[in-house]
């Protein structure tokens, strides 16, 4: 039984990853999880400088998931090669590295500033949607995406994968402008914006009002954008959004995923990530797969 | 070192108003638990999947006595627990006081605040000074547990209608109580005048805060409170780097 999959010539032996931002560097999630189990680590959003974030509440609760609006609070690019990619790689597990900027100038410095260190794959965060500037506002927009994706993908000497927003009306559209940037493989679906309002205090639950929607109940959409673009691009896609089991998993690979993440689920289950591998190994076995190719984008 | 642990309920009963008392057989966690930590309790419902924070009120060998209040779903479902149920929970989570027995210590708790302070007055050995303030007499918990630990018990109600009439801090004043440290929990509006009171006083002041959590654990990065860095200020997780905190530290807002 092969559970190996081959994203833009890095090989993962597995096909599950975390979300960036649900994950940290995986220090925290060490604890519940052996880090040498998972295909990869996509670290939470780095940023050329640190970014504070924005003001509590972040986090709301909603049915079947959540809301955060933690606005990509991190430490910066020079701390995550100092501190952060030392831990991950005394792990055998793929360093996968979220980008952020506000602009592409910054967007830029960051994977300059990554040049040579040791991670694996890069991803470019075009569709956070609790930024003002950069984030979805990039995401969105198919002429933007293609002149921040060339712009970057110009300095990687990883490769690079695009991460694009479900908070557009024809996610094939800005799937194939990032394509045609030079994406080379996609990562869907980012949080939906979404809201939740506290009708005792008459006032949004988040400081910034509006957030970003994860966890299970986002999850057949999700599965609908990914099942589109893997029918629309040739590069391989991460999907992601909602996923919690194995069953999941297998669902989005069946769409044609090439990799999928785990993201909302480690919060309320810290060994998720492992779950689901035993699982998608689990159901090979009883099911008589020995690659994944042979269910991969099954569905036409 | 922090697991996730399928808790029995050992008891379960509703002490005053909507404020419940829980103990759990919880041994792994039970056996890392310090004062000021708290554990994070799984509902086991798929629409409500986040965890709730809740202070440990009392480390009882192989076991944990939470003391909470019900405010929304989640801790509904505790309260409707009984003797032999289970429930996940992962713990201990973020870091204790800072004990130090030498010193000779105030613990201060308004409304829910109330219950971590009881492991912490056990643990400095029963004989400090506790200050326990609520908006009404039901709300005020606890009272003649920490007398029986020894502990010299000052309270307080906005109603008046148990003990001084008026908030915690008006009664630390009116009582002029110093110790070399303070232990607090509770609302933020009593820590920020506490923490004022101690830089007066020229007091230590340990403040115990609270904030909408996901992960309990620090990788969510939701539950932040500005504290203070140089000239400047960051956002440090509730969850992780807390929830207590030196009251000077923090920006008050």
């Amino acid at each position: 039984m092969n559970t190996k999959v081959n994203i833009c010539g890095v090989e993962f032996k597995n096909p599950v990853m975390t979300a960036s931002g649900t994950f940290g560097s995986g220090r925290e999630y060490s604890e519940f999880v052996d880090l040498n189990r998972l295909g990869g680590v996509v670290v939470k959003g780095v940023a050329d400088k640190p970014w504070k974030g924005n003001d509590a509440p972040r986090i709301a609760e909603v049915y079947g998931g959540m809301l955060n609006s933690v606005g990509l609070q991190n430490p910066g690019v020079d701390y995550f090669i100092k501190e952060d990619i030392p831990f991950l790689r005394q792990y055998d597990t793929n360093i996968i590295v979220n980008v952020c900027g506000h602009s592409i100038e910054e967007y830029v410095n960051v994977v300059k500033r990554l040049r040579g260190e040791d991670v694996d794959m890069l991803e470019l965060n075009i569709s956070c949607p609790n930024v003002s500037e950069g984030g979805m506002a990039f995401g969105t927009d198919c002429t933007m995406i293609e002149n921040v994706v060339s712009a970057v993908k110009k300095e990687a000497d990883k490769p690079l994968i695009v991460k694009l927003s479900p908070n557009v009306t024809d996610i094939t559209e800005t799937a194939k402008a990032a394509v045609s940037g030079g994406a080379d493989a996609l990562s869907l679906i980012n949080t939906l914006t979404g809201m939740k309002i506290d009708i005792y205090k008459r006032k949004p639950v988040l400081s910034r009002k509006i957030g970003g929607m994860s966890g299970p109940a986002v999850k057949p959409v999700a599965l609908r954008m990914v099942y589109q673009v893997c029918k629309c691009v040739d590069v391989p896609v991460i999907g992601l959004g909602g996923i919690s089991t194995a069953e999941d998993a297998i669902e989005f690979i069946m769409a044609g995923a090439a990799g999928i993440a785990i993201g909302t689920a480690n919060f309320f289950n810290p060994t998720a990530t492992v779950n689901v591998i035993e699982g998608i190994e689990k159901f090979m076995l009883e099911h008589g797969i020995n690659d994944l190719s042979e269910i991969r984008g099954i569905i036409d | 070192m922090k697991s996730v642990e399928t808790a029995k309920v050992i008891s379960s009963r509703n002490i005053t108003a909507n404020i419940y008392d829980l103990v759990l057989e919880c041994p792994k966690i039970a056996s890392e638990a310090v004062p000021g930590q708290f554990v994070e309790v799984y509902t086991g419902r798929s629409d409500l999947l986040l965890a709730r924070p809740i202070s440990i009120c009392e480390i009882l060998g192989n076991r944990l006595r939470l003391v909470y209040q019900v405010v929304g779903k989640g801790t509904e479902i505790f309260s409707k627990l009984g003797l032999g149920d289970e429930l996940r929970i992962l713990g201990p989570c973020g870091n204790g006081y800072k004990l130090n027995k030498e010193k000779s210590a105030l613990l201060v708790g308004g409304g829910i605040g109330i219950p971590p302070l009881l492991e912490t007055a056990k643990q400095l050995g029963g004989k400090v000074t506790v200050v326990l303030a609520a908006r009404t007499k039901d709300l005020l918990v606890l009272e003649d547990e920490f007398a029986k630990l020894g502990a010299k018990v000052y309270t307080a109600t906005d109603d008046g209608s148990v003990g001084f009439k008026g908030n915690a801090v008006e009664l630390l004043r009116q009582e002029d109580l110093k110790a070399d440290v303070i232990y607090s929990c509770g609302p933020k509006i009593m820590l920020k005048f506490l923490t004022e009171y101690a830089i007066e006083k020229n007091m230590e002041c340990q403040v115990s805060m609270e904030e909408r959590m996901a992960c309990g654990i620090g990788a969510c990065v939701g539950c932040v409170v500005k504290i203070k860095n140089g000239d400047d200020w960051e956002h440090k997780k509730v969850c992780k780097d807390g929830p207590v905190f030196e009251g000077r530290e923090v920006v008050w807002e």
